[in-house]
């Protein structure tokens, strides 16, 4: 267990960076990059962070970086880290950072490949749950009833599933994260980098912007979308299911608060009926079923 | 010391890639270039050769792989084909941008539909804008040869920019014939360890192919055409250099010249029907006509003087293109005619399409072309600037 006071005073990620005020993903770079070190290489195809970066010849980030295209990131974090096994090196954590539509969609083949070939890296999906660079479209991890920009009476599907997706590629460890958990953040980020083999974290990173929410509460609303169960932190290790410390409680459903206060702190969900924060409700509830019937156990045999 | 083995063009794909000690090859299987991936497999799994072997799931992966490998420092091989290397173009244009010396083997093959696995070039000739260097081969020594010289262009701090061997499937790649190799040794000192121009390094990190807006932008694509100017300036240079070093025939530069210096009507190709076409004006030449041959090597950076040069002296220049860009003419006419058009005096000019989705093109076929212009020439008139040669009613 570590503390935020042992986390390493060194920043990889400079201020006077391109993020949007209240940005999480820039957050979670931060907390990422700390909790990994210096000796790490990021492969970042089109998203924010490709923005973040700030303009050539300049660039806000203290690590080596490899722009990809946007299909590319789980294939060319591959061959960085064949390139380097190639040339005995050892010591390098090898880190694909990308957004929700180069992982859930675009993306997803090259993950996949590089999965099932357990590829030495740690795969990361900051996911704000639309195309947040091209000014918030739907992507496949857009929640249901959620407003974009090419869903403008809400989007009508469910969210993909992509942390159990990765689970079936049966990789040594998969786990969701928030930035408003810093701890739980920095521990699973630790624990990927030590352990061999492709390893996959997907982190919920509120996007103000994209979100129609306030600057001020990105972390307010991390917090909800765990408290309220929207969001469950949990880890899938060597195919063991587990809640994570923050989420564990919730699996008495009188400790979940409702999904509404979630749902309300943000514009993309103003146009909700309450039969349709009713729905997703009724899906929370039911997903919190299913953890409560895998929780510690090997959901992929 | 040199050694003469007998094996296919796919095979001395997968050799030279050994000799020159590529560290990674991400690569897909794709019919005819199959045999090069399941060569590598096999030299890599069975300990021959030191190295990752890749098995991407996709082309599209194999060039991101190559490009991520590249970029970490290792010397880095692939190979692919047709609609493979339609699938990589978005990436192709990423490692040339980002100067990796990445060298990749092109097994030519036509592009469906409908599905057609036999060669024409229309594949690697649809990527000429892809940044890429493109050296076209008529003979499985030459396959050999210009895979190890493309990585000691390309890496070249002047150059730094990847290459594509291309050679047609099944005319080459799946044909046996007597090849000779220089030992691992040699080699070594001709092409030494890999010290890359840029690498992704933790002790001085950099952003690489970052946003560049368009105070920058420009200028980074001027750099990478100066840079194809300097592999037009040695490219010569390295073939003789290893021509010379293992005793080996120089294939030519940028283009090979075969009786170009007297005459009158000059064919120019590229790839195996650049090796029929030497049959066929070799056969004409004895029959008392004087005709020649300038067969292309490089297609990028393409070779503008040396073409203008044997242009000047010609009264008709006739070129057979195994491809078609569909609404002008073959593409290789198209920059032949783009090099002639600077002379005061020019030569007739027409092109032949040939060979798309392998047909033959015999030495037979090529002699009959060559008169055809010939007669242009003394005629002193083209009647059909472009011909489909042997095109079915």
């Amino acid at each position: 267990m570590i503390t935020l006071k042992e986390l390493p005073r060194e920043e990889y990620i400079l201020p006077g960076n391109a993020s949007c005020a209240g940005c999480s993903a820039a957050l979670s770079i931060r907390l990422a990059v700390k909790a990994l070190g210096k000796r790490t290489i990021f492969v970042v195809p089109a998203c924010c962070t490709s923005v973040i970066q700030s303009l050539f010849p300049l660039t806000s980030m203290n690590i080596p970086v490899l722009n990809i295209a946007f299909a590319s990131a789980g294939a060319a974090a591959s061959g960085v880290t064949s390139g380097l096994k190639a040339q005995g090196i050892e010591d390098i954590t090898v880190v694909s950072w990308a957004g929700d539509g180069g992982t859930v969609d675009i993306g997803i083949q090259a993950l996949s490949g590089a999965a099932e070939r357990g590829a030495d890296f740690i795969y990361v999906c900051y996911d704000n749950e639309a195309y947040g660079n091209t000014g918030m479209q739907r992507s496949g991890s857009t929640p249901l009833g959620a407003w974009t920009t090419t869903t403008p009476t809400g989007k009508r599907e469910e969210k993909k599933n992509m942390p159990f997706i990765m689970a079936a590629h049966k990789i040594p460890y998969v786990a969701t994260l928030s930035p408003s958990y810093p701890t739980d953040f920095v521990e699973k980020f630790q624990k990927a980098k030590a352990i061999r083999g492709t390893k996959y974290l997907h982190i919920l990173a509120p996007c103000p912007p994209g979100w129609r929410s306030d600057p001020a509460v990105s972390i307010e609303l991390g917090r909800l979308a765990a408290q309220t169960g929207v969001w469950a932190l949990f880890e899938i290790w060597k195919g063991i299911f587990s809640l994570s410390a923050p989420s564990k409680p919730l699996l008495e459903k009188s400790r979940r608060k409702p999904v509404q206060l979630y749902l309300e702190e943000q514009g993309r969900f103003r146009h909700l009926t309450e039969q349709n924060i009713s729905q997703i409700q009724l899906n929370v509830d039911e997903a919190w079923e299913h953890y409560r019937k895998i929780n510690q156990t090997k959901i992929c045999p | 010391m040199v050694l003469t083995l007998v094996d296919s063009g796919d095979h001395i794909a997968g050799l030279a890639a050994k000799l020159a000690r590529a560290e990674v090859v991400a690569a897909y299987p794709i019919t005819p270039q199959t045999a090069i991936v399941e060569i590598i497999a096999e030299l890599v799994n069975s300990g021959r050769m030191k190295g990752e072997y890749v098995c991407v799931e996709s082309e599209h992966s194999a060039m991101a792989a190559s490009i991520g490998a590249s970029a970490s420092g290792a010397r880095t091989f692939t190979a692919t084909s047709s609609h493979g290397l339609a699938y990589m173009h978005e990436m192709l244009h990423w490692a040339s941008a980002a100067r990796l010396p990445i060298v990749m083997v092109v097994v030519n093959r036509a592009i469906g539909p409908p599905w057609n696995v036999f060669p024409d070039l229309s594949d690697s000739l649809s990527q000429r804008d892809t940044g890429w260097l493109q050296f076209y081969c008529a003979s499985h020594q030459e396959i050999f040869d210009t895979i190890i010289q493309a990585y000691k262009i390309c890496e070249d701090s002047r150059v730094l920019l990847p290459a594509m061997i291309c050679f047609e499937g099944f005319v080459l790649s799946h044909t046996s014939m007597p090849f000779t190799i220089p030992d691992q040794q040699d080699m070594d000192s001709f092409l030494p360890h890999y010290k890359p121009g840029w690498k992704l390094d933790v002790d001085n990190p950099m952003s690489h192919g970052t946003l560049a807006s368009s105070d920058h932008y420009m200028e980074l694509r001027y750099l990478l055409h100066e840079a194809m100017d300097s592999a037009r300036k040695l490219i010569p240079i390295v073939g003789r250099e290893y021509a010379e070093r293992f005793g080996l025939p120089y294939h030519g530069g940028l283009l090979e010249e075969v009786f170009c210096d007297d005459a009158e009507t000059v064919v120019v190709t590229m790839g195996a029907t650049g090796s029929e076409a030497k049959v066929a004006v070799r056969k004409l030449r004895d029959d008392g006509y004087r005709v020649g041959l300038a067969r292309i090597r490089a297609f990028r950076p393409f070779p503008i003087e040396e073409v203008k040069k044997i242009g000047g002296k010609a009264v008709a220049v006739a070129v057979i293109d195994r491809a078609i860009s569909s609404g002008m003419e073959g593409p290789l006419f198209t920059e032949v005619q783009s090099a002639l058009c600077d002379l005061k005096e020019r030569p007739l000019t027409m092109n032949f399409i040939a060979g798309i989705g392998g047909r033959d093109i015999t030495a037979k076929d090529i002699e009959t072309m060559t008169m055809h212009a010939s007669k242009c020439a003394e005629k002193g008139r083209v009647d059909q600037r472009l011909i489909w040669y042997g095109l079915k009613e």
